[in-house]
């Protein structure tokens, strides 16, 4: 049985990733991406303490984060699309002003 | 060295790698497939783990519905390469160093949660799972029938406020 510290660290590695992918990257929706990765690391620590532990409450919590991404998702590529078609960029930092 | 370590480097390799190729790729749609490649990765690990509902589910409704809709948008918007953008010196020589910093204290201090010997699994993870998930966590589940009804109807009126 691989030890539950391995998956731990792996997670902890794809969080990481995913913080410098929001910080770094230009393209709105590759940011919006880098947050998905965040929630994937995220789920990989509640399914490792879930097991780890002998329990299946973290398994129903990866559940809500799915739904929870997943409608965040359609609410914020509808977000992405409206500021698209408004700026004709995708570039974070042409978008700097809270009025579409 | 066990099959089933073996097995678990192969996956996080993948993994790692498709997370750093999200980054390093400038154009979003080769983004937006090395991120299918780390949650198919992802989803072996919870194979691996005797999660096989969550597994199943990673596969339907992420790598499937959720980045089918990313891809989507990335073609809709006809989105092209990054632009090239010049780091500042404060983000290359203190703003790479603290994410490496913080990616090192995340992993110590989550990996100090786990001590000593995993719980033998529980059996019939499915069972158990659905059975706490039309119990103890109603109300939640109720709930989340909601968020998905509001964010329908937030996404109906953000594409029809253009007319």
């Amino acid at each position: 049985m691989v030890p539950s510290f391995y998956y731990l660290v792996l997670s902890a590695i794809l969080f990481g990733l995913g913080v410098v992918g929001f910080v770094f990257k230009r393209n709105i929706i590759t940011i919006f991406m880098a947050i998905e990765l965040m929630l994937n690391a995220v789920n990989l620590a509640f399914v490792t303490f879930s097991r780890h532990l002998g329990q299946l409450n973290g398994q129903v919590f990866v559940f809500f984060v799915i739904v929870v991404a997943a409608a965040e998702a359609a609410v914020g590529l509808a977000i992405i699309i409206l500021i698209a078609k408004h700026r004709q960029s995708l570039n974070v930092e042409r978008v700097d002003l809270l009025k579409l | 060295m066990n099959a089933e370590l073996i097995v678990f480097v192969v996956l996080a390799g993948i993994a790692v790698l498709g997370a750093v190729s999200l980054i390093v790729q400038r154009h979003p749609i080769r983004s937006a497939l090395s991120l299918i490649v780390v949650m198919v990765a992802l989803a072996g690990l919870y194979l691996l783990q005797g999660a096989e509902l969550v597994a199943a589910i990673q596969i339907i409704v992420y790598a499937g519905a959720i980045m089918v809709l990313f891809v989507f948008v990335i073609m809709l918007l006809n989105a092209g390469e990054e632009e090239r953008t010049n780091l500042s010196r404060v983000a290359r020589y203190v703003g790479l160093p603290l994410a490496f910093f913080l990616m090192l204290q995340l992993a110590y201090w989550i990996g100090r949660g786990a001590p000593g010997h995993a719980a033998p699994a529980a059996p019939e993870t499915t069972k158990g799972l659905s059975q706490m998930l039309f119990t103890t966590f109603v109300l939640p589940f109720e709930l989340t029938s909601i968020l998905i009804l509001v964010a329908i109807l937030g996404a109906v009126v953000l594409a029809k406020r253009e007319s």
